[in-house]
């Protein structure tokens, strides 16, 4: 539950960091960050200069460019969390349609639809990301899809293994028996059935896609260097992990950005966890029961 | 014309060790109204029999040849949209184990009024109306608030009323009951096959019964089909069957029913099992385990014979009909049986009664 918070906290932090203009129109006017992430401070106020350690105004120091590292953070989960989820329910969704028709139609449609994600299996996923950014150049869409293409084959698998068994129940035969078509059978008796696993590996996934997001950004690809997100922020600062001027390192500039990731990712684990206990806890239960007697 | 008519159905399963023949030539009608009782061991190929008039058989079987003639349209040449208009509507099953027959995660009210909709075009408080009648029906109180119970708030013996409820749903013509009493205890199962005999009635449905319990047969049914490694052995009307018996599978069934009295010291069974369908023994293949069985069994295949001439049966609904060389004059011996009738032989008043 704790992690279910935590990602709400940092999801309306995000979402109210900075106002929201659809085609001109102001859909969210609340500005929590209270400065714009893009703007270089010391344009503006000479007392401000790079790497400024946390203090009041700034609570989490400036950066490289002399711009305020708390809205960066603040704005940056914006790309970071969103590509996370979007990412995740692309995937999970063509993945568990694509599985659902594997599994249910069996025979040849099986085997080829199953080698083609052997095929995608073959390639490791960040790597393949990389190729993907390589060629179609960074930015927000090109990364989803980046984490995309490698990311359905896992769920794809893994909803025709339940599949295959969920549909040895009678009930399955029982729909058809009752004149039900092919597609709602799969969709309404079959796949409710086999879906728990899905749901867990889901809420798990999103946490990696951040991790892989910030690592790609990390390697300076996907965003533009300069754009408020997690990943590329590490990336422009990597330097003061070495040596900050003046021999000091300036901590903040790295903690911040990274923690953002790592309380994120551990509250999206915790979340997993927690949703797979509770998918769980029937056979838990029984375990118990017989224990018990 | 006759409700259903299956017509030399052949049903192969393409197998990795070879080709099994669930059913080979099977044929037989069903009357409207009628209650069509299928007996055999397990793997006798009822339920596939059963799964064919659904046509759904699936991979790796195929129904290689025949027809199923439901009020006289082959169902084997509809397309795939016409038999789903008919599964359900008009061809309806009762599965052998409720608790997997139920989808766990919708209400039972949902599951069935899910086929009232589909079929009947009813919306959705009609349908709902329709479906508590039909719990009310089979025998589920306070059908109201069981509606929206799951699967698993049910007893074993309430499943199954759910079951028969779902089957019943939508006025089906013909009724397929693949072991609806197998998983429950006997109280219960007595209890539900009087309802499904009086539901039957009630709906005008015809009933086909599959089941291997002779007992079941006999309080059901009106006509049996006696099947053996896919193939029928012997077809009567229930009375003929009970009582004079024809061929040596049937006799052997029905000496293995225990009895309350029975003085034996060991139950009377059939020897061996039922052979492997991928590799049926020549001639009857019952031979192996048939205690007249003679040379002449194992080259010769049996054809379906009236017993008293030795003409191959007609198909005529009331025939006794059994597949044994003994009625075609094949065999030197004799099937020396007796059949012990205690009390009154039924047929003797029945037989003024019969049309």
């Amino acid at each position: 539950m704790i992690g279910l918070y935590v990602i709400l906290a940092m999801a309306v932090l995000t979402i109210f960091a900075r106002p929201i203009e659809i085609s001109g129109i102001t859909v969210q006017p609340i500005s929590l960050a209270p400065y714009d992430p893009q703007n270089i401070l010391y344009l503006e106020d000479p007392s401000i200069g790079r790497y400024d350690p946390p203090s009041l105004a700034h609570p989490m120091g400036t950066d490289a460019s002399g711009r305020d590292l708390f809205s960066r953070v603040l704005v940056g989960g914006r790309a970071s969390i969103s590509i996370g989820f979007v990412v995740v329910f692309i995937t999970a969704g063509f993945g568990l349609v694509y599985g659902a028709i594997a599994g249910y139609y069996g025979g040849w449609i099986d085997e080829v639809l199953m080698r083609i994600v052997d095929t995608v299996f073959a390639f490791p996923a960040l790597v393949l990301a990389l190729v993907i950014i390589a060629i179609l150049g960074g930015g927000y869409w090109q990364l989803v899809a980046a984490f995309v293409f490698p990311g359905w084959a896992g769920y794809a698998r893994l909803i025709r293994g339940e599949i295959l068994s969920v549909k040895q129940n009678q009930y399955v035969t029982a729909a058809r028996a009752l004149g039900a078509r092919d597609r709602s059978v799969i969709f309404r008796h079959v796949v409710p059935n086999a879906i728990a696993p899905l749901v867990v590996q889901a809420s798990l996934s999103i946490g990696t896609v951040v991790i892989g997001v910030a690592a790609l950004g990390f390697l300076g690809l996907g965003f533009p260097p300069g754009t408020p997100e997690w990943g590329t922020m590490l990336d422009a600062t990597r330097e003061t992990i070495i040596q900050g001027p003046g021999g000091s390192i300036p901590w903040w500039a790295t903690v911040f950005p990274g923690g953002a990731i790592f309380i994120f990712v551990m509250a999206m684990n915790m979340i997993g966890d927690g949703v797979n206990d509770a998918l769980d806890a029937q056979s838990n239960v029984d375990v118990e029961q017989g224990g018990a007697n | 014309m006759a409700l259903l008519e299956v017509n030399d159905l052949t049903v192969n399963f393409y197998t990795e060790e070879g080709v099994v023949t669930a059913c080979d030539n099977l044929s037989y009608t069903i009357e409207r109204g009628e209650k069509f009782g299928v007996v055999g061991e397990s793997g006798a190929g009822k339920s596939v029999t059963a799964m064919s008039l659904m046509r759904l058989i699936e991979e790796p079987g195929q129904i290689e040849s025949g027809e199923i003639l439901f009020k006289g349209e082959n169902l084997l040449e509809m397309s795939e949209e016409e038999v789903r208009a008919i599964r359900g509507n008009e061809i309806a099953m009762i599965f052998q184990d409720a608790q997997t027959a139920l989808n766990p995660v919708y209400t039972i009210g949902e599951q069935i009024s899910e086929a009232i909709r589909h079929h009947l075009g009813y919306d959705e408080d009609e349908a709902r109306d329709r479906t508590i009648r039909l719990l009310d029906q089979v025998g589920i109180p306070e059908a109201e608030t069981r509606y929206s119970d799951y699967p698993h708030e049910f007893s074993g013996g309430m499943q199954q009323r759910a079951v028969i409820a779902m089957a019943l749903s939508c006025d089906p013509d013909l009724l397929i009951a693949d072991e609806p009493t197998t998983a429950l205890d006997v109280t219960i199962e007595a209890k539900i096959l009087d309802e499904i005999e009086e539901l039957a009635d009630e709906f005008d449905t015809s009933i086909q019964l599959i089941t291997h319990d002779l007992g079941v047969i006999a309080q059901v049914c009106d006509r049996v089909m006696v099947m053996y490694a896919g193939r029928p052995v012997e077809k009567a009307t229930v009375e003929d069957l009970y009582y004079d018996p024809k061929h040596p599978y049937t006799v052997g069934l029905m000496s293995s029913i225990p009895r309350i009295g029975d003085t034996r010291e060991r139950l009377q069974t059939i020897p061996e099992t039922m052979p492997d369908l991928v590799d049926v023994p020549t001639g009857c293949s019952f031979h192996p385990r048939c205690p007249y069985a003679e040379e002449a069994c194992t080259r010769k295949e049996p054809p379906l014979v009236d017993p008293e001439t030795g003409r191959e049966a007609t198909g005529d609904v009331d025939e006794h009909a059994a597949a044994c060389l003994e009625y075609t004059g094949d065999l030197t011996g004799e099937l020396d049986y007796t059949v012990e009738v205690e009390g009154e032989d039924p047929r003797a008043q029945l037989g003024d009664q019969r049309e």
